[in-house]
């Protein structure tokens, strides 16, 4: 039984392995990518042979891909596949967990960020995230606005910092809910107010990337709507990945669209072609929700 | 030897009723199968059965009965006492014996006497707080009609003589030795909490496991050594080299001093402070740390802005209960805060707090009928009173801090 599996395992990552080959996944066209509804985006993220380690155990292995500009990027798959890990790699969040290593190359707009020596107050500036479960800090919702700007040094007036507070908060579609009571602790807030919080929270630093690691799965159906409507809107501005468990989910938000098992990477592509028509028969078997 | 002697025929009782119980079940499971009860307990209970009434009446007899013997018949009554009691405990175990049946449930009678005797056990600690409460409250009223509460509680002066000059009027202003208590508290923690604290961030945020492993216990072992150790080194030590560094700018700090006892008082607290943070600090979820972190704040901005606010309420638990302690504490005290009972601003000067003057005031002959003994307890209670209300809101803040997080 568990050596039928391993044969099993083994063979499904050469399959990967000549996968990858195939699809000439190393030598992508690293200028620009073409996504089904807009116009070729170009590159923002480049990752080549990431590798993630947390101690002995690998959690990645040898992941390459290329994040379009201005676009949703969805990573999909089942639970430990290594998705939200590799998401954790473009902020170094990893980087707050004891014994993790990352090698291999991410470039961010052509400068890469694995580097150590690199400033990594300055990327999570340019890379923001949103969280799992809702996380507002137990301060009320124009201090958990304010608090990025702050902490940047981002504002000179008073007057500045509500204007970004205002601002946030309308990107994010909170504002009208919450106007009258800015200074109530944002812990108050329902799930999916708090998640918008959040989303607003990370918006007033102005990044350029914003990473969101399964941020609808503490919602309900309604605030879940709400939210992915918001990630849509937001796409015109922003660089957006969305961690998700949700395969409808990633086929309403996402342009592309990426499937993780096992720490590797099984396909990646414009969203409409993973779910139509994919290449790899573990995707459409995940997809149409045979595994996983 | 007659002690040992009677314990000896208890241990035999036991033992023989037991091992009845347990015989005559094990001989009916043979006849009827399967018994309700397995046997150890139908033995249990028939143990039961003969050995507390017979430990009651002995028991009786120990706290009253030596009081109303007669020394003529003491042999004699001791003799009855004896005999009663192995008789009765005799009687218990003929009964239970009898009751013993297939369907008997001796099972869940020992159960039930079990969980008695764990209420009875919990029981104790109660009564004993109650009853400290009532002998210094009762103490105290005896006191106040020597001296009326107005004088005590908010007299400026304390000088009770001493009860061999008479009852004639001392002064016994609580004041003084409150005003002493509170600076010598006010020193610990200033001394305290910033260390406490900044150790519990350390060994939370920065620490590696295997330092941390190292460290806490270390600092835990500061909670273990004696009051009196700490006494000895603060009126050794501390004390001189605070005078002789007093000296050097030109101030004038006494060796024995309200400075000196507070600095030692807090390095005594500091691992309260620090292991209780910790705690606190350890239960702020790591949601709202990465949250902060992934906005791009660095690690101390995270710990300035978002946890130790988030830790706040219970960091002020943790310091009301290190507050609670240095109040009470009295060795450290006794021997380096020079016993002076005067109001005074500087604390460089001697002071002297409520736990010292309970100390003196109970030391030596005592007269418990004069004012100047009976003030001990007066000062027992303010002191019980104090600590009483600080736990109180400690435990309030501490509680309604977790529930926050859960």
């Amino acid at each position: 039984m568990m050596n039928a599996l391993r044969e099993d395992l083994t063979q499904m990552n050469m399959v990967v392995r000549q996968l990858a080959v195939d699809t000439d996944l190393y030598t992508l066209p690293s200028t620009t990518i073409r996504t089904p509804d807009l116009e070729p985006q170009p590159v923002k993220i480049k990752a080549r042979n990431v590798n993630v380690f947390y101690g002995e155990k690998q959690a990645i292995h040898d992941v390459s891909i290329d994040i379009p500009e201005k676009a949703v990027t969805a990573f999909i798959g089942p639970s430990g596949c290594g998705k939200s890990t590799f998401l954790r790699c473009f902020n170094r969040m990893n980087d707050t967990i004891e014994g993790s290593r990352v090698d291999g190359l991410i470039e961010l707009d052509g400068r890469s960020i694995i580097d150590r020596s690199l400033d990594v107050v300055e990327l999570r500036a340019r890379v923001g995230m949103v969280f799992q479960k809702p996380n507002p800090f137990p301060k009320s919702i124009y201090e958990n606005i304010a608090y990025g700007p702050r902490i940047h040094g981002l504002v000179r007036s008073k007057a500045d910092l509500d204007e970004i507070v205002e601002r946030s908060l309308r990107k994010a579609g909170l504002f009208d809910e919450v106007k009258d009571r800015l200074h109530d602790t944002a812990t108050g807030l329902s799930g999916g107010q708090q998640q918008r919080l959040c989303i607003a929270r990370a918006i007033a630093v102005s990044p350029e990337v914003i990473l969101m690691d399964e941020p609808c799965s503490a919602l309900d159906p309604i605030a879940t709507a709400r939210v992915e409507e918001l990630i849509d809107e937001l796409r015109e501005n922003y660089t957006i990945i969305i961690v998700t468990h949700s395969m409808q989910q990633a086929a309403r938000v996402s342009q592309r669209t990426a499937m993780f098992h096992l720490g590797n990477l099984v396909e990646e592509g414009p969203t409409e072609k993973i779910f139509t028509s994919p290449e790899v028969k573990r995707t459409q078997d995940y997809i149409t929700g045979r595994f996983g | 030897m007659n002690s040992m002697l009677v314990t000896l025929v208890l241990l035999l009782l036991l033992g023989f009723a037991y091992q009845t119980g347990w015989s005559r079940s094990s001989r009916l499971a043979q006849v009827e199968g399967r018994l309700h009860s397995k046997p150890i307990y139908h033995g249990a209970l028939v143990a039961i059965w003969a050995i507390v009434p017979a430990l009651l009446i002995l028991g009786l007899w120990a706290l009253f009965g030596t009081a109303t013997a007669n020394t003529r018949f003491r042999t004699l009554t001791s003799a009855v006492v004896l005999a009663s009691a192995f008789g009765t405990g005799a009687i218990g175990l003929y009964l239970a014996r009898n009751r013993i049946s297939a369907r008997f449930r001796a099972r869940n009678e020992v159960e039930r006497i079990i969980r008695y005797l764990l209420i009875g056990c919990s029981v104790v600690a109660i009564l004993t707080t109650l009853g400290i409460v009532l002998s210094l409250l009762g103490e105290a009223l005896r006191f106040f009609t020597f001296v009326s509460p107005v004088d005590f509680f908010f007299g400026t002066v304390w000088n009770p003589r001493f009860s061999s000059v008479g009852t004639g009027s001392g002064d016994f202003g609580l004041l003084p030795l409150l005003w002493g208590t509170v600076m010598i508290a006010t020193i610990a923690i200033l001394v305290a909490l910033p260390i406490g604290l900044m150790t519990a961030v350390y060994l939370t945020q920065y620490a590696k496991p295997k330092t941390r492993n190292i460290i806490k216990p270390m600092i835990e072992v500061l909670a273990g050594i004696p009051t009196i150790v700490y006494g000895f080194f603060a009126l050794v030590t501390v004390g001189p080299a605070l005078a002789g560094l007093g000296a050097m700018f030109g101030l004038d700090i006494r060796a024995t001093s309200a400075l000196t006892a507070g600095i030692v008082m807090g390095v005594m607290i500091i691992p309260f402070i620090s292991s209780l943070s910790d705690d606190v600090i350890r239960q702020v979820p790591r949601a709202l740390r990465d949250g902060s972190l992934g906005l791009g704040a660095t690690e101390s901005e995270t710990i300035r802005r978002v946890i130790l606010p988030a830790a706040l309420p219970g960091i002020v638990g943790a310091v009301l209960l290190a507050v609670s302690r240095a109040i009470g504490e009295t060795m450290i005290v006794v021997l380096a805060a020079g016993n002076s009972p005067y109001l005074r601003l500087n604390p460089g000067e001697p002071v002297s707090t409520v736990t010292v003057t309970i100390v003196n005031q109970l030391t030596g002959d005592t007269d418990f009928s004069s004012p100047q003994s009976l003030v001990a307890f007066a000062l027992g209670l303010t002191l019980f009173a104090m600590t009483l209300v600080l736990n109180i809101a400690a435990l309030f803040i501490v509680r309604r801090y977790r529930e926050q997080y859960e």
